[in-house]
């Protein structure tokens, strides 16, 4: 009887939790029937369903929006952004875990304070810094801001992977003779990778997604990445929402389908940049 | 081999470790320096003077600090920030709390749940701010559609466009996209309490409200201080959402300091005056976080 009474008193919370789920779905659900409707269904309703699909919005964004550029900028910033910023937390980490390297506390303190400092104060600065070294407009530019932005929370992530494995793996190793490179690429490295997934993960998506950066240091349209590129675009024909909802589909897309296979290495990243950054 | 010269051997290497061990922190370092520290003391000092961006840079002392307590501007701007703090104090960690809990008491759907939440969270916001500026239309939107078919009018006003709700329109939006994070923070923090406190507060008569109250909400306290750290930080930089849909607009009426710094820098070209801004918003940080710290401090366990 007991448990009788249990499950039937889990209704309410189905239902309340059915409610949030529709308020966290549904928005998305709109826009992507709204990417194939024609301007004229628009002033329908936006809960009635497209009349048919109406693939061509997708065909002229992309020409319009010029996704084939967008695409392969987001796609150069995205990639080296993520190597670099994993390939040096990497090394960062594995020297503040398994080094016993003096000073490491004050350093771990130090990227806590350095991620801590607002972008407002620096951005200025930084801005008339890269314009006179040349990195405006320039990929390489970027990236060396994402890879120093996002290397103190890859790095604090990664020495949490880290300082879990067993020493005993590492003293073998090192009776062996192995040097420290030896111990990172033939230890480290194999048994922390979801470690390195998860960084890799969390770097990409906010890379995919950063818009301040992109916005200052990118204002070329040919260098744009989509995030920026899709703000221009959603400008130039605000009133045409069937053509700016589909431009605006194209860059979740990607997004989403890695987000539903990988989603417990996402969640745990995110949430673990959010509670001990 | 002598045992000193064993010694001696076992030093060398230890050493080496450490040279080896500053090497590999080295890049991570030195990039922060570049990007970060360096640029961010720049700042510190380009707050004292009237640089425009180009051209000669002259010291002018604390005018730009003058300047910033008699602008209306700023102190609108100022103000949404802690209006937006308020708003989403209570709004998301609400939303988050109930859904936790709730989402906590069930075994079966919990990881779609789950995953549903977080969704708008990792979407980005250009996207997440066109979907609202569709839905939130005063001519394509849900408004008319609401009004035509059920008569329901509340939303069938142009919410970006007016100055009384442009603020709140927006912090709407970059809430819907936050709130699910909120919860999967809750949820993590929630799954560690020890199931044995329910059920002696069960035993005790206690019902859902009571159980949340003295079992969960002190349980997750850690996770609720820190979340309301979090918050009050990213209230005061808020940038993205506020500079797509509205720009701070219309007439200022969706300012915040972030948009302000922005459109003051790059394009109205007193980079003097927006660093000092720039130093204002670190202030805000930095009062959170030394705020943070005193409660610590004082010995509260969070």
């Amino acid at each position: 009887m007991f448990r009788e009474r249990r499950r039937v008193s889990t209704l309410p919370n189905y239902i309340i939790l059915t409610l949030m789920a529709i308020f966290a779905l549904a928005p998305i659900l709109l826009l992507v029937s709204g990417s194939f409707k024609s301007t004229a269904e628009f002033t329908i309703s936006p809960f009635a369903l497209p009349e048919e699909l109406l693939w061509s919005n997708y065909t002229t964004a992309w020409e319009q929006g010029n996704y084939a550029t967008t695409i392969r900028n987001s796609t150069i910033l995205t990639s080296f952004t993520v190597l670099f910023t994993v390939a040096l937390a990497g090394l960062a980490a594995y020297a503040l875990s398994r080094l016993n390297l003096k000073g490491g506390n004050i350093i771990s303190f130090y990227f806590l304070i350095g991620t801590g400092v607002p972008a407002q104060l620096f951005i200025i600065p930084l801005f008339y810094i890269w314009k006179q070294l040349g990195l405006i407009n320039s990929h390489a530019g970027l990236i060396i801001i994402y890879v120093a932005l996002q290397a103190p929370f890859a790095t604090y992530l990664l020495r949490s992977y880290m300082v879990a494995l067993p020493q005993d793996f590492i003293d073998a190793a090192r009776i062996d003779g192995a040097s420290n490179v030896q111990v990172l690429r033939e230890i480290i490295i194999p048994l922390s990778w979801p470690g390195f997934l998860t960084a890799a993960l969390v770097v990409g998506l906010f890379t995919w997604n950063e818009f301040l950066f992109a916005i200052t240091f990118l204002p070329s349209p040919d260098l744009k990445p989509i995030a920026t590129s899709l703000y221009a675009f959603q400008q130039r024909f605000g009133r045409d929402w069937g053509l700016t909802n589909a431009g605006s589909v194209i860059m979740i897309v990607p997004v989403l389908i890695l987000f539903l296979l990988l989603q417990r290495n996402f969640i745990e990243g995110l949430t673990q940049g959010g509670l001990k950054a | 081999m002598t045992a000193t010269a064993l010694q001696q051997e076992a030093q060398r290497a230890k050493r080496r470790q450490q040279i080896g061990g500053w090497l590999f922190v080295a890049p991570v370092l030195l990039l922060n320096l570049i990007v970060v520290v360096i640029p961010s003391a720049i700042g510190l000092g380009m707050a004292f003077t009237d640089w425009s961006g180009v051209g000669s840079m002259n010291f002018i002392g604390l005018a730009n600090f003058q300047r910033l307590f008699q602008d209306g501007v700023f102190f609108k701007a100022l103000t949404h920030n802690l209006l937006w703090t308020a708003f989403f104090l209570i709004v998301p960690v609400a939303l988050g709390l109930l859904g936790a809990y709730l989402l906590s008491g069930i075994k079966r759907g919990q990881m779609f749940f789950r995953v549903a939440y977080f969704i708008p969270y990792v979407i980005a916001a250009v996207v997440n701010t066109q979907l609202w500026r569709y839905l939130l239309n005063p001519r394509v939107g849900i408004g008319p559609a609401l009004s035509q078919c059920c008569g329901i009018e509340f939303l069938n006003v142009p919410v970006f466009g007016s100055r009384d709700l442009a603020l709140l329109g927006v912090a709407f939006v970059d809430m819907w996209h936050f709130w699910g994070f909120l919860l999967v923070l809750y949820l993590a923090a929630m799954s560690g309490v020890d199931i044995e406190l329910y059920e002696v507060a069960r035993l005790d008569g206690a019902g859902r409200w009571a159980q949340f109250r003295h079992v969960t909400l002190p349980s997750i306290r850690p996770t609720l201080v820190f979340t309301i750290l979090m918050i009050t930080i990213w209230s005061g930089l808020v940038f993205d959402y506020v500079f797509i849909i509205t720009g701070g607009g219309p007439a200022n009426a969706s300012e915040v300091m972030g948009t302000l710094l922005y459109t003051t820098a790059f394009q109205r070209f007193e980079a003097g005056y927006a660093a000092a801004i720039g130093i204002f918003m670190a202030l805000w940080v930095a009062i959170a976080t030394g705020g943070f710290v005193l409660l610590r401090k004082l010995g509260w366990e969070v």
